[in-house]
């Protein structure tokens, strides 16, 4: 066992798969000579040489083709779109071609692609460069959505997502690079589709990913000190979800917050509201509930990206509200 | 930069049984692009279809100088690609039916027929979009060092889109073994080149990425076989791309609800005097085949075309479980 970063975590990940399998290849801008612009990916062009790892040109749009070709053919892609909000230039690969394929073709090919882009806000980047863009795919049948909140998770779900046959986006919050946690000597692989009970309560259930689960478990701390005895769960994957995880808790809490990096307007935290009330309403004891951010853009101005965020006094506030409903 | 001619001198005549083979295919998908026409104008498939009629010889030039291994990206006008890589006629049929037995399982249609059996890895719907994941194909022989080449079909409407720069200027950065084949019909959908493209040789575009761009008579087949040959050898060999235009035309409108009124008059009939086929069948004249010979190959292809359809009309729908089969492996 031993204290990484999840920066590290991501590093090992990568190294273990492209160790473990030679069909493993990683590229994208500036991930191979200059070691990532986030230094995700430092090291490994000089321990797996440049066949394996490869620098591109600022050209989303290759990158992702190159992706599916190579993944038609039986290669296994691992391509960083450097920021999440990048995948927009690159939509039609990811939305209409990497989704389909499969289906389009009566399931002739696989697409064992892994996507990994940097999300989140809070850093001051701007409303360009932090947006979790993650509700982008949910209309999207045919993708995985990964979303770590530790170095464990970063380490174990990227594994799994390289080995999986099917195309997974793999987000990485930015503000989460430098967080420690432990990982064992020879770490484990986290299975796709599989939520976290990160804290046990029986008076609410909060679900959060990424930054959101540890500020939900800040919440969680100081609820409990007013008595308020809150269950945090991770998802740590939107697609394929764990709904069953998360409904046996709201079965038995009767009280739902969903804690969500985004405008709450055609999110996951919504989609997953409406699936709990449509299968399962007579278990709630209180309207389900998301604190998520207002519609608008990301500001820049630290006052104003730190009101677009849910802060830990607003998921308490929240809780608070539903649990004395 | 453009140089057309510089192959003409040094590169061997195609045997007769060879151009009488081209000739056969060419032939085929003509019937097969004519009978897709008469059923979608009597409603019996659905949505909506993008015939070749007059672009035969670009497709199997280009397919006939690859062989099964190498590998084919077309786009969603791309019935004739997909039979001159050799996919089978009643299956391509039965994808455009929608039958379960189809190429796709019925779940492609049209525009996506694709046979990873001999190397079609797909027809593309978007405009352009099938241009980069061409270099991953090619890579993956390149990394897993297999001297296959990967054909790329295109329109003259892709080179106006942004994917086409990257594609290009990636592939050449990583020389990779693509052979991209612009089949320039004069329009992009309804649109005149002329009114969309400030340039009227789309080959020289390849300069612009430090790969070799020519333009040649997209309806004699063996001159398409003769460069694609070339280049592909020069491809196999590590030294990278090439942009191939060939000049060619659409004879029918874009999609099944296109008449073509926009054509000037006359310019219909004058590339009715250059179809592909009746240009092989006179080379072939000259050639020494026996016309009689030629009649009864046309009138083979036009019973295979008829006996395939035929097939593929008594096969089954899809049944509904197969709805949800093939999203996730």
């Amino acid at each position: 066992m031993s204290t990484v970063t999840f920066r590290e975590a991501l590093i090992r990940a990568m190294a273990d798969a492209l160790e473990e399998d030679e069909r493993v290849f990683l590229f994208g801008e500036d991930v191979a000579a200059a070691g990532g612009s986030f230094k995700l990916t430092e090291g490994l062009l000089e321990r797996f040489g440049p066949k394996r790892v490869r620098d591109t040109p600022i050209s989303e749009q290759a990158i992702i083709g190159t992706a599916i070709g190579a993944a038609v053919m039986g290669l296994r892609p691992l391509a960083e779109i450097m920021f999440a909000d990048f995948a927009a230039v690159c939509f039609d690969g990811i939305a209409n071609e990497i989704p389909k394929y499969r289906y389009m073709t009566g399931g002739q090919v696989s697409m064992p692609i892994t996507i990994r882009m940097c999300n989140g806000a809070g850093g001051g980047f701007g409303a360009q460069h932090s947006q979790s863009v993650e509700n982008w795919f949910l209309n999207v049948p045919g993708l995985k959505l990964v979303v770590p909140a530790t170095p464990a998770d970063a380490y174990g779900l990227l594994r799994s997502a390289i080995r999986d046959p099917d195309p997974v986006l793999f987000f990485e919050h930015k503000a989460l690079f430098n967080l420690k946690g432990e990982l064992p000597d020879v770490p484990e692989l986290v299975a796709l589709g599989r939520a976290e009970v990160v804290r046990h309560g029986e008076h609410v259930t909060l679900v959060a990913t990424q930054m959101m689960r540890h500020r939900a478990l800040e919440a969680a701390e100081e609820l409990a000190a007013a008595g308020v005895d809150a269950e945090v769960i991770d998802p740590r994957t939107l697609v394929p979800l764990d709904l069953e995880t998360i409904a046996a808790s709201v079965d038995r809490t009767g009280r739902l917050v969903v804690v969500q990096e985004c405008p709450n307007s055609g999110s996951w935290g919504a989609t997953l509201v409406a699936r709990l009330v449509g299968e399962r309403l007579e278990h709630f004891d209180a309207p389900p509930m998301l604190v998520g951010a207002v519609d608008t853009p990301i500001p820049y101005s630290g006052a104003l990206e730190e009101l677009w965020l849910p802060s830990v006094p607003r998921i308490v506030e929240q809780v608070k509200r539903t649990v004395s409903y | 930069m453009s140089k057309a001619s510089a192959t003409d001198a040094n590169v061997a005549t195609a045997p007769v049984e060879r151009q009488l083979d081209w000739l056969h295919t060419m032939l085929q998908i003509r019937f097969f692009e004519d009978e897709c026409h008469r059923m979608f104008a009597q409603g019996l498939v659905r949505g909506s279809t993008h015939l070749c009629q007059g672009q035969e010889a670009v497709v199997v030039g280009a397919c006939g100088a690859v062989s099964t291994v190498d590998k084919m990206l077309c786009t969603y006008r791309g019935h004739g690609a997909v039979i001159a890589k050799g996919a089978p006629l009643d299956r391509a049929f039965a994808e455009i039916l929608g039958k379960a037995d189809g190429l796709c399982g019925g779940k492609g249609g049209s525009m996506h027929l694709t046979d990873m059996t001999v190397g079609a890895v797909g027809s593309f719907a978007i405009v352009g979009g099938h241009l980069p994941i061409a270099l991953g194909v090619a890579l993956e022989s390149q990394y897993n060092d297999r001297q296959e080449v990967t054909l790329c079909f295109f329109g003259d409407g892709s080179t106006n889109i942004g994917a086409f720069h990257e594609a290009l200027n990636m592939a050449s950065v990583w020389k990779l073994p693509v052979i991209f084949v612009c089949e320039n019909n004069l329009y992009g959908e309804y649109s005149p080149l002329g009114t969309t493209t400030p340039i009227e040789r789309l080959s020289t575009r390849a300069e612009a990425y430090g790969m070799p761009g020519l333009t040649i008579d997209g309806n004699d087949v063996e001159g398409v076989w003769r460069t694609v040959s070339e280049y592909a050898a020069r491809a196999r060999a590590g030294d990278g791309p090439v942009l191939i235009e060939a000049l060619t035309y659409r004879q029918k409108g874009h999609s099944r609800s296109d008449p073509a009124k926009y054509r000037p008059s006359g310019e219909l009939e004058a590339w009715l005097e250059r179809d592909p086929i009746t240009l092989l069948e006179a080379k072939l004249e000259r050639l020494g085949v026996d016309r009689g010979r030629l009649d009864d190959m046309r009138s083979a292809a036009e019973h295979e075309v008829l006996d395939a359809l035929e097939r593929a009309r008594s096969w089954d729908d899809p049944s509904p479980e197969q709805l949800e089969e093939d999203v996730y492996a």
